[in-house]
């Protein structure tokens, strides 16, 4: 009989090898990317930038317009998706559960959960857009709670499914109708779980660019207005990496730099909230 | 539990009437029931939603051109002679490319996760993989046009004309001058963006492998690559195939890091090398200069393709990996 051994263990060895290789590759990206945006970015950080409005090229411009006008319609986003995704995800998780209606509900929310974010920006412009006859913040934080809203029902359903159905049990027993066992008991469980899902549906709003070039547009100037057009950090390096001038270029460096610090310190926060409940238990 | 978040009705309706009480109770309890149910549907009005508001937006164009939309590849706003075939090839065709490289590259690195990292390095380098999907796409955008767009127009490029483009046959796939922008580049920034989902499905599914099975291949004295392959890999294929169709649905719908870097040409060209444009880039960079009409229309009607190619692919997705959790829960 031949000897299979050695043949299998260069086999094996290489397809070790071509593991430590992808993981390699991978990380190697995020070292790339990181690295491109700490040498880019640290560099436009200062007082400017968040004093002082977007300017037109030759003038010492910031970015304070488009960070108000991020964390504005973020906001707007949040506070529609926060309490619907919540209380939809509570419905799925409490009255639903195995119910057809509920199945139906948890597959159009992954569908919704995955759907190509420009894709929800046209339906906003059609919905909130077209009918208003002008683009503004408000359709921008529709679309982004459009888009946020899936990860909410998602998190607050998976966290309310890990409540012990013995505490529901003990609550009811007290004589406690439905909605305050939810409201009483469930909920504050699974608090820190509800509130990683909601940071994040903050990180995934705050780098969405595509659906708000439909609906928000961008402005030049400072607005809180938020039935008007308004800018918006990911929409500003949208343009100004295109600018075929240096100090815009620079600056969509800066808020790439914002921007990206923002989201990932929102998800390694969440993260570790998770981490920590997971090991509490 | 503090008295002022206790029930305020009870409280307040103590000195009253049992009955009023309770029906009050009865009311907010019914109330909060509705309200979730409300919720619920409203999740489920936003797809319906989504397809109608973008199918009513494209009907002008629909109509005017019929089926031909979808086999006509001239985009001449100038003309209104609009046609979906260049945005619909380049979307597959990019999607491909990222599929080809991103897929097994991110099940390296689920294997490598799952099977031969050191305990102490597996949580780091998960996390660091999973950041590689928190970063927004237009960051990725931004990096492609300023570093890796000059890489490919400096080096792989001129590699792969040189190399591959001069085999017959296979050559007019590389062949043209290295611009740099194009087809290929965005494939490749794709794949780097799905990896991530790629690695974290694939090591939820591989973990769902009772491990008593890999004990008993390693027990009989199988190789690392061997339970891989011959354990792990089939028992959780569904899985596996679901994660991929996921993926699939990123890679179709991503805009703005490929509106950065495939260079928005709105024909057809044999070589993937050359400019090109995929349906969600054709929308980012032409909507905001299209008149309102047949222009638009159209743009819509591509926004209505798009959407019915990745719901077709999320919704294989989610059965297959239903079908995964079935087994699972058994």
């Amino acid at each position: 009989m031949a000897n299979l051994y050695p043949g299998r263990k260069r086999r094996n060895a290489i397809w070790t090898v071509l593991a430590y290789a992808a993981t390699a590759f991978g990380l190697l990206w995020l070292g790339l990317i990181l690295g491109a945006l700490i040498w880019n970015g640290v560099g436009g950080l200062s007082l400017d930038v968040f004093t002082k409005m977007t300017a037109p090229p030759g003038v010492v411009g910031g970015l304070l317009n488009s960070i108000v006008g991020s964390l504005i319609v973020t906001a707007i986003g949040l506070a529609i998706s926060a309490p619907l995704g919540i209380l939809a995800g509570t419905y799925l998780a409490e009255y639903g559960r195995y119910g057809k209606l509920a199945n139906v509900i948890r597959f159009v929310n992954d569908i919704l959960l995955s759907a190509p974010s420009i894709v929800v920006g046209l339906f906003v412009y059609q919905f909130c857009v077209v009918p208003f006859g002008h683009f503004s913040a408000l359709a921008g934080g529709v679309a982004l709670a459009v888009i946020s809203t899936p990860i909410i029902v998602r998190t607050t359903e998976d966290m309310l499914s890990l409540v012990p159905n013995t505490l529901r049990e003990a609550a009811s027993s007290l004589g406690m109708p439905r909605s305050l066992v939810i409201q009483q008991v469930a909920y504050r469980a699974v608090r820190s779980g509800l509130i990683t899902g909601i940071l994040l549906a903050i990180a995934r709003m705050t780098g969405e660019t595509a659906p708000l070039i439909f609906t928000e547009l961008g402005n030049s100037l400072f607005t809180a207005d938020p039935t008007g057009p308004m800018s918006s950090l990911p929409l500003i390096i949208y343009e100004f990496a295109r600018s075929p001038y240096p100090e815009q270029q620079k600056l969509a460096w800066t808020g790439a730099l914002i921007v990206t610090a923002a989201v990932l310190s929102l998800s390694i926060f969440a993260r570790v909230m998770s981490a920590q409940r997971g090991a509490g238990k | 539990m503090t008295a002022t978040s206790m029930p305020v009705t009870m409280s307040k309706t103590a000195p009253m009437d049992r009955a009023q009480a309770l029906g009050r109770l009865k009311f907010a309890d019914s109330s909060f029931r509705v309200m979730t149910l409300g919720a619920a549907l409203v999740v489920l009005a936003l797809l319906v939603g989504v397809a109608v508001s973008l199918f009513i937006g494209a009907w002008p164009a629909f109509s005017h051109f019929g089926i031909g939309f979808l086999f006509s590849d001239s985009w001449s706003p100038p003309k209104e002679r609009f046609g979906a075939a260049a945005a619909i090839y380049g979307t597959v065709v990019t999607a491909i490319i990222a599929m080809v490289i991103g897929v097994p590259v991110g099940m390296g690195i689920a294997v490598f996760l799952t099977e031969l990292c050191p305990p102490t390095l597996r949580r780091p380098i998960g996390i660091a993989i999973e950041l590689l999907a928190g970063i927004p796409s237009i960051i990725y955008g931004i990096w492609g046009v300023y570093y890796f767009k000059p890489f490919m127009q400096a080096y792989l490029q001129p590699f792969l004309i040189s190399t591959l483009g001069a085999i017959p046959g296979v050559g007019a796939l590389f062949a043209g001058p290295p611009l740099g922008y194009g087809i290929f580049t965005a494939g490749l920034v794709l794949a780097v963006m799905i990896l991530p989902f790629v690695t974290a499905i694939s090591r939820d599914v591989f973990e769902t492998v009772p491990t008593v099975l890999k004990e008993a291949a390693y027990g009989v004295g199988a190789t690392t690559f061997e339970v891989v392959g011959s354990i792990v890999i089939p028992y959780t294929r569904v899985g596996v195939i679901g994660g991929v169709m996921l993926a699939l649905g990123r890679a179709l719908g991503e805009t703005m890091a490929v509106t950065f870097v495939i260079g928005n040409a709105t024909h057809i060209s044999t070589s993937i090398l050359s400019q090109g444009t995929t349906i969600s880039a054709m929308i980012a960079n032409q909507f905001a200069d299209a008149d309102p009409g047949l222009f638009t229309s159209s743009l819509l009607a591509l926004g209505f393709i798009l959407f019915i190619i990745t719901f077709l692919v999320l919704a294989a997705a989610r059965f297959m990996l239903s079908r995964l959790e079935v087994k699972a829960g058994r």
